[in-house]
């Protein structure tokens, strides 16, 4: 008699256990899920705040024809490439940061351009959009890391193998820019 | 960061029932003592403690930010400060975008409330927007919001409503006794001995007891800051930009008018005037500022929550660190990365202030245009007119001008 109670009790024990890992497992993935499609939420942000951005710049900069251009044919390039790979699309987003540096620092040489307000606006805008990027890349590296970490780590090694988690992969840095410490030339 | 929040859950848990019990025995000992009826007292104790904690909870924001004499800013008032907040929401994974407020105050602070992530409110002085770079701005707000992702602010206000209820408590208690006398039934009660014992133990409860709550409040929110100290280096990924906050709040003269004792361990450096703040002592709501700074800068590359602990081992030479040990499994090792928006306003102002210096040494004429350019011809310029490189406007040129600073 005793003794069916405390199997049951025991039994009773390890159902919550593996019920509390599972949910925090699953409470994980979804958390990456999210931080995926946060990624995807500042792109698209970046991608409707540059037709602005081409309207007030061109005014001022109408003969930097090479920049211009290459501003918006990266822009175009990214937006085709939303639905492809991961890969694809990071490279494409990377260069369309370039272009966007490139622009800003070409805009340096403009002082009336640099005085206007909406410029000013915008260029705010953008900067806090490049940041936003890379803090929700970093947030995503993160969430992996966790969901990672459980699917691998002992007690809830056992519970991710009976249900089958998958392990997800980080968001790596492309360029090589992005790990330089910008300089800045006269 | 939830691994962070689990793990401190656990240890507050533990806190809270230490002190919710030491709460009912000041009860019971002041009942028993005052009117000889222990339950009673316990009953009232427990009675203070609901109605403190519902109106702490549920209106302890606009209390303080009241207090505090803040106003609410949106996007378009300072759009800086807007994205800054969202940056760090989405660092640290808060859905939902905290009340942002601004204090008129002149030195330099900021602090978060709000008893979720979902009802919270982070507010920072004007001095502060004034004096801080924008990675440094990144750092303070990091702070406050690991503030607010680790529930601090909700579990210092019941450690804190439950200190208030001990003093009450205790005072109340005290004063009734010497002033009241106080009601003993020794009829229905056997043993004179053990009712002496009991007054003497309701005695030393009463004296001891709100001191020993203060020192564990103390101790708590020090913990505290030193855990959101943490939070920001992981999030920002650059330790350096709060290390170099911290340097300048600290180094600000002006006393913040707003802030009171009650208010004061809210706020990122205790506010409270300058003797509060180099103190090392069990008394101080916050780590000393010196230290926090130190332990930031000797992180050694890293910006994870196992370097942190690491480099507060280090510097304050403890042998246990203050991040739980759960957390900083989730997030031991993170390489720094380089500030987002590195200080050129600076670094430009210094270069053109030296090649100035090197021009004048050198006796070229400063010729300023209406674009906004400043033409610099050298003394052996054969010719009467210039054009500006920018705008293309006419200049004459003196051929023996010099322009003295």
């Amino acid at each position: 008699m005793i003794f069916g109670l405390v199997l049951l009790a025991l039994i009773v024990i390890v159902v919550l256990w593996v019920m509390s890992i599972y949910n925090g497992l699953v409470g994980a993935r979804n958390e990456v899920k999210n931080a995926w499609s946060q990624i995807d939420v500042q792109l698209k942000r970046r991608h409707d705040l540059i037709p602005n951005l081409m309207e007030t710049v061109k005014g001022y900069m109408g003969h930097e024809r090479g920049t211009l251009e290459a501003v918006t044919k990266a822009r175009q390039q990214a937006i085709d490439l939303s639905n492809a790979s991961a890969e694809d699309r990071a490279k494409a987003e990377n260069a369309l940061s370039q272009t966007l540096r490139s622009l800003f620092a070409v805009a340096e040489a403009y002082p009336d351009l640099k005085a206007n307000q909406n410029f000013l606006a915008l260029q705010e805008e953008l900067t806090s959009t490049e940041n936003k990027i890379s803090f929700a890349r970093q947030y995503y590296n993160d969430a992996v890391l966790r969901l990672n970490n459980r699917i691998q780590m002992f007690p809830s090694n056992i519970v991710a193998g009976m249900y089958n988690f998958q392990m997800e992969k980080f968001f790596e840095v492309e360029a090589a820019e992005d790990r330089a410490v910008p300089q800045v030339k006269f | 960061m939830w691994e962070l929040v689990r793990a401190n859950q656990r240890r507050a848990a533990t806190l809270v029932v230490v002190m919710a019990a030491l709460l009912l025995a000041v009860g019971y000992a002041v009942g028993e003592a005052v009117a000889g009826t222990g339950t009673a007292g316990l009953f009232i104790a427990f009675l203070v403690w609901v109605v403190l904690s519902l109106v702490s909870y549920y209106s302890g924001d606009q209390i303080f930010l009241s207090l505090a004499g803040a106003h609410r800013i949106s996007k378009q008032d300072n759009p800086v400060l807007w994205d800054v907040v969202e940056e760090m929401c989405i660092a640290a994974g808060i859905a939902a975008m905290p009340t942002i407020y601004v204090i008129d105050d002149a030195a330099p602070n900021a602090f978060a409330t709000g008893r979720d992530a979902q009802h919270a409110s982070v507010a920072v002085t004007a001095g502060l927007l004034e004096t801080l770079s924008r990675d440094e701005l990144q750092g303070v707000i990091a702070h406050e919001l690991g503030h607010v992702a680790n529930r601090d602010v909700l579990y210092m206000m019941m450690v804190g409503v439950m200190l208030g209820a001990i003093v009450l408590l205790a005072d109340l208690g005290t004063r009734v006794m010497f002033y009241g006398g106080g009601r003993r039934r020794t009829s229905s009660r056997d043993g004179g001995q053990a009712q002496a014992i009991i007054l003497i133990v309701a005695i030393v409860l009463m004296i001891l007891a709100p001191l020993l709550a203060q020192l564990v409040y103390f101790a708590v929110s020090r913990r505290r800051e030193y855990l959101a100290d943490a939070c920001s280096a992981l999030y920002t990924r650059y330790p350096e930009g709060l290390a170099s906050a911290l340097e300048k709040i600290s180094h600000s003269t002006v006393a913040l008018h707003a802030a009171s004792r009650a208010t004061a361990p809210l706020y990122i450096v205790n506010p409270l005037g300058a003797s509060a703040k180099g103190l090392a002592d069990i008394t101080s709501t916050h780590p000393p500022t010196s230290e926090r700074i130190r332990i930031l800068r000797s992180m050694a590359g890293g910006a994870g929550y196992g370097q942190y602990d690491e480099a507060f081992r280090k510097v304050t030479g403890k042998a246990v660190g203050v991040v739980p040990a759960a957390a900083r499994q989730a997030a031991e090792h993170a390489r720094v990365a380089a500030p987002k928006a590195p200080d050129t306003r600076q670094r430009l102002e210094r270069v053109r202030h030296t090649t100035d210096m090197l021009w004048r040494l050198n006796q070229y004429a400063f010729i300023a245009c209406a674009c906004g350019t400043t033409l610099k011809v050298p003394p052996a310029y054969v010719g009467h007119e210039l054009a500006c490189p920018h705008c293309g406007a006419m200049h004459r040129v003196q051929p023996a001008e010099v322009k003295s600073a």
